[in-house]
């Protein structure tokens, strides 16, 4: 089969949920589809769903990485709020734009050179060593910002969030560029193979002259970058950073998206396309829900049914019972092989 | 001496300095009015405490507990508004139906060989989200059986009330102690813990070890439900957000393993205490941000993942040196 047949084999489910979700709801809002350009700058509900998936988005790709390897990277959140708070710091504190975002991003390199040190190195269980920073960096992101909310009116730094390049938001084009930047760095080079590796089996990996600790401290700073990206996108969207609430839940939303997307939490074969259409998926249930003029409060409702249904798919024990239920061996090695998805 | 209690010593150690700290800025911290404080004050927290000790005794997480403690608050407030039932009826409502949601995760866990940490994610977002259903605003509970519960307290030496909920923290506790260590189920927990493979083979019933740990820390967190609700005399959708990672920091900060088999419920206790203390400092301080608590407790997690770290890997190299 060609590349690209093995790719859309690959990505074929969560692209159906995609469709089926926005389809249900163009048919409930026939204007769903109304794209309109004001200002330069494209307008309509698709483009929203694009739009503010942007962070969930961001946070997936590195969260895809961190996944593959089987860890996990429940700082995310935090990270964003640190990331936005030095971020507002920096501009309100009068350093340039350049200056700021770089330093915006040093401090997202740094959180990931700290879980990937806790987790390479210590060697401590990826849940418990994120757990620090997730618990400790809204507490420093308090401290950057003094507790108050800092905001500020530098149109550089606003351009991130609302601004639009060609008609096209920022934050969307931000999240293509750095998904297709990452996919092509993992898979034009061996780089994803050897993640894939570790997630499958950390120790065989090593012994066969993996680099598995720079890999691993690589993999967690790669999570912090995107989230610092994101952070940076959520401060200046609303002009202004929030160390309280910037990305709370966040983390959660980006493992959903990944788990969504097809990628074990075992660890092992990853698809970072399939996660940002995991985040899509997730983005358009929100609109869809804020749409259809149910309470807002069915969002979570929903999303845990949608993690339940997806949970009982790809669960060791529903395999045993495709087996069971198959009667052509071929075809099962084959579902096998592939993680199976709604 | 054996190596498993320097984890648990170190917590009593590191609870004593600080206190010790305190005493030494400000001798009015040793009174019992502000041991009962810390009681009162942590109460429900460190009764949902108990229930994830258990939890990740047995090598798992439950990250739904904060949500079930909002959702039992919005429960009683809005049953109590619009039905005419008694209180304790109410109660025992919750206390069933939290036991059940646990017992429902447990065996989606076990059945399905899922990983806990995303079945009590999706068990998170559900409980919350039934609260939101409930009620989005805050219920006031106004019934006269609350004013008796909250006015009940017994007078310690030195003018401190031990009021009914910190001393059904207490309660807890013994109860939490006794069931992990006295009974088969403490010591099933704990062979589960070591390893489920050989748990299963040393014959530990998995299914019903694995339910009974996430219904025992669903019942757990209907009870801190309800403490809370005493405690805040409302029940509201939004509060108590982030309470799982208090209650797994207070278990770590009490020697427990994070990866199971090792740790006591006592250690819970004191790792609640420390962190109901930092916030008292920084209350009796008062230029001290609250957002230092945040940093504090993150900065003991750090300390005491790596002493469990370090604790493991001596061993490790004994046994080998041994042969």
């Amino acid at each position: 089969m060609s590349g690209l047949g093995v790719f859309f084999r690959r990505i074929w489910p969560q692209l159906l949920t995609l469709a089926v979700i926005v389809g249900l709801i163009s048919v409930m809002f026939p204007g769903f589809f109304d794209i309109s350009i004001a200002n330069g700058r494209l307008y309509g509900s698709p483009i929203d769903i694009l739009n503010r998936g942007a962070p969930v988005a961001l946070l997936a790709i590195g969260m895809t990485l961190v996944i593959a390897t089987r860890g996990i990277d429940l700082s995310v959140g935090a990270v964003m709020a640190i990331c936005g708070a030095v971020s507002a710091w920096g501009i309100t504190a009068g350093y340039g734009l350049g200056a700021t975002l770089l330093m915006a991003l040093s401090a997202g390199l740094a959180c990931g050179l700290w879980n990937g040190l806790l987790v390479a190195v210590l060697g401590i269980q990826p849940i418990v060593a994120t757990l620090i920073l997730m618990v400790a960096g809204r507490g420093i992101a308090q401290l950057i910002t003094e507790g108050a909310i800092l905001t500020f009116n530098h149109e550089g730094l606003i351009f991130f969030g609302s601004g639009s390049i060609l008609s096209v938001p920022t934050p969307v084009v931000i999240w293509v560029l750095t998904g297709a930047l990452v996919t092509l760095v993992v898979r034009r080079s061996a780089l994803g193979m050897l993640i894939e590796a570790i997630g499958v089996n950390l120790r065989a990996s090593t012994l066969a002259g993996v680099n598995t600790r720079v890999l691993l401290i690589a993999v967690y700073m790669a999570s912090g970058l995107c989230a610092s990206l994101a952070g940076v996108i959520a401060a200046a969207d609303i002009r202004g950073a929030d160390a309280n609430n910037a990305g709370l839940w966040l983390e959660l939303d980006a493992i959903l998206a990944v788990v969504i997307g097809g990628t074990s939490l075992l660890g092992g074969r990853f698809s970072l396309i399939a996660s940002l259409v995991g985040a899509l998926v997730i983005q358009a249930v929100n609109t869809g829900i804020l749409l259809s003029g149910f309470p807002p409060e069915f969002n979570l409702i929903i999303k845990a049914v949608i993690i339940l249904i997806i949970l009982v798919l790809q669960s060791p024990a529903m395999r045993t019972l495709l087996v069971f239920f198959s009667r052509d061996p071929r075809g099962v090695a084959e579902t096998e092989k592939e993680t199976v998805t709604p | 001496m054996n190596a498993r209690f320097l984890p648990l010593l170190a917590t009593l150690a590191i609870f004593l300095v600080a206190y010790a700290i305190c005493y030494a800025q400000y001798p009015a911290m040793l009174s019992t009015r502000v041991i009962g404080n810390l009681l009162t004050d942590n109460a429900f927290l460190g009764i949902v405490a108990v229930g994830m000790t258990f939890v990740i005794l047995s090598g798992g997480i439950d990250l739904s507990v904060g949500s079930v403690i909002a959702f039992a608050g919005v429960f009683i407030a809005v049953m109590l508004r619009d039905t005419g039932l008694h209180p304790l009826v109410v109660f025992a409502l919750l206390l069933t139906l939290t036991t059940l949601f646990g017992a429902a995760m447990g065996a989606t866990i076990h059945f399905l060989e899922m990983p806990p940490f995303i079945v009590t994610l999706a068990g998170m977002f559900l409980a919350r989200g039934m609260a939101y259903v409930l009620s989005i605003d805050s219920v006031p509970i106004t019934h006269e059986f609350y004013d008796t519960l909250q006015k009940i307290y017994w007078l310690m030496p030195g003018k401190g009330r031990l009021t009914l909920i910190g001393g059904l923290m207490l309660l807890v506790f013994v109860a939490g102690a006794l069931l992990a260590h006295r009974t088969r189920f403490g010591m099933n927990v704990y062979a589960v813990g070591g390893g489920t493979h050989t748990a299963a083979l040393m014959g530990v019933p998995l299914g019903r070890t694995t339910v009974g740990i996430y219904a025992l820390s669903g019942f757990l967190a209907g009870l801190a439900g309800i403490v809370f609700s005493i405690y805040t005399s409302a029940g509201y959708s939004l509060a108590t957000v982030g309470v799982e990672l208090d209650a797994i920091a207070a278990v770590v900060i009490g020697g427990t393993l994070l990866t199971g088999g090792s740790g006591f419920v006592a250690g819970t206790l004191i790792g609640v205490m420390i962190m109901g203390l930092i916030q008292t400092y920084i209350i009796f301080d008062g230029t001290l941000s609250s957002w230092w608590t945040k940093i504090l407790i993150g900065m003991l997690l750090f300390a005491f993942i790596v002493l469990q770290k370090g604790l493991v890997w001596t061993t490790a190299k004994r046994r080998i040196a041994g042969g």
